[in-house]
């Protein structure tokens, strides 16, 4: 059972982790990071690590998505809409 | 040029690394330490999280490091992202349900932190990960007002006195007991709150100092110039 789970949580850090890369908005890539990290942070409960998934669930999934999102604003890539409609910076 | 000067350096680790592997043997020396550390610990330190008997008990000294590389990158932010203009523009606030999210949140994750900081010796947590929670309590509140301002000299001051009370600890048990970081005043009983010594002081330091550190961070990259669009 364990196994099956983590088999489904590799595949689905594998899928985000390859978004992150193909994926043409920069917000959403920033997503598809906290999205790899919230994977590892499962793996490690599922590794009987609790410690370590805090710090990951708090570093990885939640601080860093958060840096890299500030970031992107910072350099001005912050868009949602790709469109060239219009540019909503929120 | 520097394609070479590159392949140098990538040829140079290749060869030191190559060096390691033929030498030692794939998991040899055994490490025996951590059944050492397993049966030895809770009658030692006293507190009922390993893990945190571990990072502060008998690897005080490396947390100190990880203190003092987050300290570094703290400044090397700093520096590099420097003053903002005063007649910058700001962000417009977040409007309202971002406003009201962020006040209903911000006392339950304040106390979150602090629970988690409190017993990280008992169970999983501890200070780098409630410093976490307090720093997120902070920063969701200034995400919401983007005007509102977050005291730099505060921070700098809280952030300051932990890391000092962290060391000054450490010389307290270098005087006491022999050992630098070594945990003083007695196990006590296992499971209770004013358990394991002073593990929960020198949680309580690294907590209060990563939640400083990390707030000034994310607020001062927040406190960005607004992009003129």
């Amino acid at each position: 059972m364990t196994t099956w789970v983590a088999l489904v949580v590799v595949v689905l850090m594998l899928a985000s982790a390859l978004a992150v890369l193909l994926l043409r908005s920069f917000v959403a890539a920033v997503a598809a990071t906290a999205v790899v990290g919230l994977g590892l942070t499962v793996l490690f409960v599922l590794m009987r690590a609790p410690d370590v998934a805090m710090t990951e669930a708090a570093v990885g999934a939640g601080l860093s998505g958060v840096i890299l999102a500030l970031a992107l604003r910072r350099l001005g890539l912050w868009r949602i809409e790709d469109n060239g409609r219009g540019d909503g910076d929120a | 040029m520097r394609n070479l000067a590159s392949l140098l350096f990538a040829g140079g680790l290749a060869f030191l690394l190559l060096t390691l592997l033929s030498q030692l043997a794939f998991g040899t020396p055994p490490m025996r330490v951590g059944s050492e550390i397993l049966a030895v610990a809770p009658g030692e330190v006293g507190a009922a999280n390993l893990v945190t008997a571990i990072l502060l008990g008998y690897r005080g000294f490396d947390t100190l490091g990880e203190l003092a590389i987050l300290f570094a990158a703290a400044t090397a932010a700093g520096v590099v992202l420097g003053r903002r203009r005063d007649d910058a523009r700001r962000d417009p606030p977040g409007g309202e349900v971002l406003r009201t999210g962020a006040d209903l949140l911000f006392p339950l994750l304040v106390v979150v932190g602090f629970y988690v900081i409190a017993h990280g010796h008992l169970t999983p947590g501890g200070g780098f990960q409630g410093g976490v929670i307090l720093a997120a309590a902070f920063f969701v509140a200034l995400l919401a007002q983007p005007a509102r301002h977050l005291s730099h000299g505060l921070i700098l001051w809280i952030e300051g006195l932990a890391g000092a009370a962290f060391i000054l600890i450490g010389i307290w048990a270098l005087v006491a007991s022999g050992d630098f970081l070594a945990p003083l005043l007695g196990p006590g009983r296992m499971g209770e709150l004013l358990s394991a010594g002073t593990l929960p002081l020198l949680s309580l330091a690294i907590g209060l100092k990563v939640g400083a550190e990390l707030a000034g961070i994310m607020a001062h990259i927040a406190d960005a110039e607004a992009p003129d669009t």
